[in-house]
């Protein structure tokens, strides 16, 4: 079996991390460098950095902080937001990361997708979808949550494995924040149209969410606040997913 | 001092700063004429096997490495870097690589299995303790019949199909997984195969 990988995500602004509620209402969460070095130390089987910063300046912070992170972390990192060009993914793999999640920049000209593939391999591009479950269906949402397009969510990952990415990291709005657990059937959905691996992401309150997660075709778990604010530490969650039968790598 | 090669493709950063954080200076390689200051060689990679291996050729790099590695030179292979050391790949049935080992490179089963084979795995060694768990990400592998005809160790993994994760055979080692984003685990191994 593939190991399940365990994912803390650092949703970084101004160069500190933040964790919003249904994208609202940041709190103040820490340094990101001396987070993701503690997330290493307990177990995390990878980063993920979300800059939520407005504006050119902030972007800029956020490879300085990959920089020094990839210093002492020796897992995958994967850093998104305003990701728009190759230039933009040359210069955040140069300070050190090992893939880059697009989203909104995607969806507003796909092609943005296979250039991405083309120069750096699809094992080096996320496509980060956050969507909304509706009346009609899920929904891709982007502008960090303010705009639902039109696309339905499994048309847009189709579209995107197609035009080359390598990994999908799924997020439900409805349930992001909220620590109630996945979205288990907009995971299923995902799963069921996905050939490439799918983080699940948004809602992880517990380990027992984690447990459904892989249920309903994650393979790979992202959290943030339950890490943060010290619910669990990466090893005690291990352990516990452990114990639950969800294979992890030890720590 | 270590030579990183660089052919110009992906991200040779976590290397260096793996081999800083075990205390193993480096420098990047791109020209044969500097390889002589190099008392051992990693071939690192992430990309396509056809464009790597065009790029080792227009540069000479490939030719030098092959003496590199029929002198017994220590080297060291990484994923991509591992494939070139065989003879061809599927990902570019055109394209030459070093060919130092006999074998040809084949495509995970994408109508079966999740591609790019993307995360942590246990290597069972053919001698010694397993590595627990080791990162790996790829779309091609090298089948196990493939290689030396004797190694010193081999270490393999499954997916789908069983494939050499590991192996070392004289001077030569290779790995397709990373050992540079394997955690403390994958330091270690640097360590081990760089400092003998």
């Amino acid at each position: 079996m593939l190991m399940k990988r365990i994912i803390p995500c650092l949703d970084v602004k101004d160069g500190r991390v933040v964790k919003g509620v249904r994208f609202q209402g940041l709190r103040d969460g820490g340094d990101p460098v001396e987070l993701a070095r503690r997330y290493y130390a307990d177990g995390a089987d990878e980063l993920v950095f979300l800059d939520i910063t407005a504006g050119l300046e902030g972007r800029r912070t956020v490879g300085e902080l990959v920089a020094k992170t990839a210093r002492t972390v020796f897992v995958p990192l994967t850093v998104g937001g305003g990701i728009c060009s190759v230039a933009d993914a040359r210069r955040l793999l140069r300070s050190g990361c090992d893939k880059v999640a697009v989203n909104t920049a995607a969806v507003r000209r796909p092609e943005l997708l296979s250039e991405l593939a083309d120069g750096f391999g699809r094992q080096c591009v996320v496509l980060a979808v956050d969507a909304l479950r509706t009346e009609t269906g899920y929904r891709v949402v982007v502008d960090a949550g303010r705009t639902v397009t039109e696309l339905e969510l499994t048309d847009w990952l189709r579209r995107g494995q197609a035009l080359g990415v390598g990994e999908i990291l799924l997020t439900v709005i409805n349930a992001d924040g909220r620590q109630e657990g996945y979205d288990l059937a907009g995971l299923r959905q995902a799963g069921a149209v996905c050939r490439v691996p799918v983080i699940a992401s948004g809602g992880m309150g517990t380990a027992a969410h984690m447990v459904d997660a892989v249920a309903a075709g994650a393979d790979a778990l992202l959290a943030a606040s339950v890490f943060h604010y010290g619910r669990y530490t990466v090893r005690s969650l291990k352990a516990e997913l452990s114990r639950r039968g969800v294979e992890v790598r030890p720590c | 001092m270590i030579g990183v090669v660089d052919y110009g493709a992906g991200n040779l950063r976590s290397l260096e700063n793996a081999l800083a954080a075990v205390g193993l200076p480096s420098r990047r390689v791109s020209r044969p004429g500097v390889l002589s200051r190099c008392s051992r060689l990693v071939l690192p990679g992430v990309g396509h096997f056809g464009a790597a291996a065009a790029a080792l050729q227009s540069s000479g790099m490939a030719a030098a490495l092959q003496t590199w590695v029929r002198s017994n030179r220590p080297f060291l292979g990484i994923c991509l870097g591992l494939q070139l050391l065989f003879e061809a790949s599927d990902e570019a049935p055109g394209a030459s690589g070093l060919g130092v080992w006999p074998g040809r490179c084949r495509p995970f089963d994408a109508d079966c299995l999740k591609v790019p084979h993307m995360g942590w795995r246990t290597v069972h060694m053919s001698t010694g303790p397993e590595i627990p768990a080791a990162y790996f990400v790829h779309s091609y592998y090298v089948p196990i019949d493939a290689g030396p005809r004797q190694w010193d160790w081999r270490g393999t993994a499954r997916y789908g199909v069983e494939f050499l994760a590991a192996g070392r055979s004289g001077a030569l080692t290779g790995c397709q997984f990373h050992p540079e984003k394997s955690g403390p685990r994958g330091l270690d191994f640097l360590k081990e195969v760089l400092s003998c």
